[in-house]
């Protein structure tokens, strides 16, 4: 392994995990209000469907972001209305999302799928993206690189900083208890599924934008899976976030520069990496109780009725 | 006093709060009929009822959780709708709930300043909070994670969550149910100081000695209707009683026993806890015997949960001697197999532990009951006896005069006290060798609670060993031969009733164990 190959597998980590970094990030602010969406993998194909047919027909790649965000938002409403208003069951209704969202996105792909636009451009600082070694490891990458790890900072500041974020928290505790204090707690889930599905929608539009731009059905490929996994992995900590998915964008990675290290593995193999370290990660997880016991939402996936 | 708001001068003779014909209809029941209520300034008024007279929904009304389907409030004159508990901390009305409403992953001073409707950072407010705290003698660290507090502890930190919003009306709901007796008394000293500073109390709770030695007046609850006010002070416990359930007290009997050998031993039990929020148990050491009531008293989460769930083995036990069931070593062994030794238990929790809240009475009484050596019949060749479960919960059903539709019934669909009457009397018809009863009565009204310490009481007229856990020391005064305390996952020494007193086993019960008492020095657990 040289240099010459080190870099690249390094740049295009930061690539693969910033989806990752993003849906993660907004998944964890609706579990932490006791919301469990298991629909991200469809959102995710929502706001990359519509991120990249905007971008096609506009020509303008941030009017293509903005639609993904509205787009996932709009899917997340209905999993919003259906569990938070309906009552329906959290899982069962997570798992429709993502079957619908999967559906959805290949019909409204049809006429996409083979075309292409220009990619989210990277930026270029003046001296610090020339310096050898560190400019490209650092200073070459798109603004959602920075703005997704600058996201994970302001929302875990928000969590554990702020009233709002204390109100979050309580009420993902104990909603009844939110509600005997006097918090609007079903609006305020709405609140935090929205911003999840907004999330949803961005790490996905990065995957038909950013990451490979162009639309291919089920482009996702199980990462709404692993972003639900990392909230997990992070012990619904937004910090934990950013360290479990440059871990699994670097696997992911992997698989594609193996061969240019000149690993002697079947690429299937490679392709299993993620998954396999994703189930290795959770057993990781799972041999510390407390930690899960004293950070998890402990209202998680429980729907909750105000009786009046 | 710098946090309180100087009150609205009011006419003396205005009630701070009116209730008229407050009513409150649910599908399947009448919660509150036509209820008037008068509250005056520092009075501090007992609302008292048996559980499901209506106490808690009232109290919901007056506080904006739940709304009223008839009936006018008026506050201070004013005739008020109270939407939302918000809007009921606008008018100056604090809540203290019965089960507390307090965030166990947050610390004291976020929760108290989410409560809090001025929007002050948690850091700011602990200043005030240690400053109200000393005041009125609650003392509080405001930088606790409430998980790691005691009960006490924590109704501390809704009452001074409350007195921080300078309230003219505080609700107590069953403010003492976790207390221990010396902590009732300080709580006591603390709202009559409030109630001296022209604040209304309205107290809510089923126990008729707290209520006449604090409370002015009384509004007393039976099914939902006001059945009487009067001035505890001047009635006897027993005509409050009457006035509460409608007829003549219940009453039961201890007759003297003798203990035969000894059928339950627990010898040196540790047991360390992975749960942030459990207690770790040191070196318990106790024996019951035959034709005995052994009565451990202690607040829930002093390790009562653990406790229990090494005796009943759900936690598997590293050392296979430090449970034996008559002689035998058990510690190895799971649940069903102490049954099958003739061990029958009645867990805390009434739904998830007692009972699978979506199966029917039948079907919950065949959980248990399949036990071979129980010899019921249920299970022949691994075949389930339906005639013969439905049977048995009939009996169940009939002897222990559990309100149910029928042994069809779901448990969850039972009242708290029905329910505990059913498990109890599951329990009981398995005919044991040795029972373990945890908090028999809790929640549970005056007439059932009778009928089930009785009940408890018979089995031990019968030679059979029994257990019993409960927070009541009124109730374990009532049933037990012998009474030990377990605080902070230690076990005092089991003494004879006849040698103690409530005040000494409150004593111990805040984990004092060296406290004074002559009589039982010579009476070792061994």
């Amino acid at each position: 392994m040289t240099l010459d190959h080190l870099i690249p597998f390094l740049a295009s980590t930061a690539g693969a995990a910033t989806p990752l970094v993003l849906a993660a990030t907004g998944e964890l602010v609706a579990e932490r209000s006791g919301v469990l969406n298991l629909g991200v993998e469809g959102m995710m194909l929502v706001g990359a469907v519509t991120g990249f047919g905007v971008t096609l027909s506009t020509g303008q790649i941030s009017l293509g972001l903005l639609a993904a965000m509205l787009a996932a938002m709009a899917t997340a409403l209905i999993f919003a209305f259906l569990t938070l208003t309906l009552q329906t069951n959290q899982v069962a209704t997570g798992l429709a999302l993502t079957l619908f969202g999967v559906g959805l996105s290949a019909f409204i792909g049809r006429g996409l799928v083979g075309q292409t636009v220009e990619r989210l451009p990277n930026l270029s600082f003046p001296v610090l993206s020339d310096i050898p070694f560190f400019g490209p490891l650092l200073f070459r990458f798109d603004v959602l690189v920075y703005g997704s790890i600058a996201l994970v900072l302001i929302t875990g500041w928000m969590l554990a900083r702020t009233r709002l974020g204390l109100i979050i928290r309580a009420i993902g505790e104990s909603p009844r208890s939110g509600h005997a204090i006097g918090y609007p707690v079903i609006a305020l889930r709405y609140l935090t599924v929205l911003f999840g599905g907004a999330m949803a929608g961005l790490g996905g539009a990065y995957l038909s934008l950013a990451l490979t731009p162009m639309w291919v059905e089920g482009m996702t490929a199980g990462r709404g899976w692993i972003a639900l996994a990392l909230v997990v992995f992070a012990t619904w900590k937004p910090r934990g976030v950013i360290l479990g998915a440059y871990l699994f964008g670097g696997v992911t990675v992997l698989q594609f520069h193996g061969q240019g290290f000149g690993l002697a593995i079947p690429s299937e193999f490679l392709s299993m990496l993620p998954y396999l370290a994703t189930i290795v990660v959770l057993v990781f997880i799972s041999r510390k109780p407390q930690t899960i016991l004293l950070n998890k939402p402990m209202s998680l996936g429980q729907n909750f009725r105000a009786d009046h | 006093m710098i946090d309180r708001a100087v009150p609205e001068p009011v006419l003396p003779s205005q009630p701070r709060l009116q209730l008229l014909g407050i009513s409150k209809i649910y599908p399947s029941v009448v919660a509150n009929a036509e209820v008037n209520l008068t509250v005056m300034p520092g009075e501090i008024h007992a609302v008292l009822g048996e559980n499901g007279a209506g106490k808690s929904t009232l109290m919901k009304i007056i506080y904006g959780v739940t709304r009223p389907d008839a009936g006018e409030i008026l506050w201070e004159g004013r005739r008020v709708t109270i939407p939302s508990p918000s809007a009921a901390r606008k008018l100056g009305i604090g809540m203290v709930f019965q089960h507390f409403s307090l965030f166990e992953t947050l610390t004291v001073a976020e929760n108290i300043s989410l409560a809090l409707d001025e929007k002050t950072r948690p850091a700011a407010l602990a200043p005030r909070i240690r400053r109200i705290a000393d005041e009125y003698g609650l003392p509080i660290d405001p930088d606790r994670h409430v998980y790691s507090m005691s009960v006490g502890e924590r109704q501390r930190v809704e009452i001074v969550r409350c007195l921080l919003q300078s309230p003219r009306l505080l609700i107590m709901d069953e403010p003492t149910s976790v207390l221990t007796p010396q902590a009732v008394l300080k709580l006591f000293e603390s709202l009559r100081r409030l109630a001296s500073e022209g604040c209304s109390i309205l107290y809510i709770s089923h126990k008729l000695d707290e209520i006449q030695t604090l409370c002015d007046t009384a509004t007393v609850l039976r099914g939902g209707r006001v059945s009487g006010t009067a001035k505890p002070k001047q009635e006897t416990a027993r005509s409050l009683a009457e006035l509460m359930i409608g007829n003549e007290l219940p009453a039961c009997r201890l007759s003297p026993s003798t203990p035969g050998e000894v059928r339950l031993a627990i010898r040196h039990l540790s047991l360390t806890t992975t749960d942030p929020f459990g207690t770790e148990l040191q070196d318990i050491n106790l024996e019951v015997r035959s034709g005995e009531i052994v009565a451990i008293a202690g607040i829930s989460g002093n390790g009562q949960q653990e406790l229990l769930k090494a005796i009943s083995g759900e936690i598997p036990l590293a050392n296979p001697g430090t449970v034996q069931l008559d002689g035998q070593d058990v510690g190895r062994l799971d649940p069903a197999k102490r049954r099958d030794l003739g061990m029958c238990f009645v867990p805390e929790e009434r739904l998830g532990r007692g009972a699978v809240p979506e199966l029917s009475l039948a079907s919950n009484a065949l959980l248990t009951g399949y036990v071979p050596s129980y010899g019921t019949g249920m299970l022949r060749r691994g075949l389930i006896q339906t005639g013969a479960v439905r049977d048995f919960a009939r009996q169940v059903i009939d002897r222990f005069n559990v309100k149910c539709g029928d042994n069809s019934s779901l448990a969850t669909s039972l009242s708290g006290g029905n329910l505990q009457k059913f498990i109890v009397g599951r329990e009981t018809q398995l005919s044991p060798r040795i029972m373990v009863v945890a908090q028999p009565t809790w929640g549970v009204d005056i007439g059932a609670s009778m009928l089930i310490r009785q009940a408890i009481i018979d089995l031990r007229d019968q030679g059979v060993a029994v257990l019993v856990l409960s927070e009541e020391l009124e109730e374990l005064f009532m049933m037990s031969d012998r009474i030990a305390v377990l605080a902070d996952g230690r076990l005092s020494q089991a003494v004879p009733l006849a040698s103690t007193s409530v005040n000494q086993i409150g004593v111990w019960m805040s984990g004092n164990f060296a406290a004074p008492n002559e009589e039982a020095s010579d009476h070792v657990a061994a």
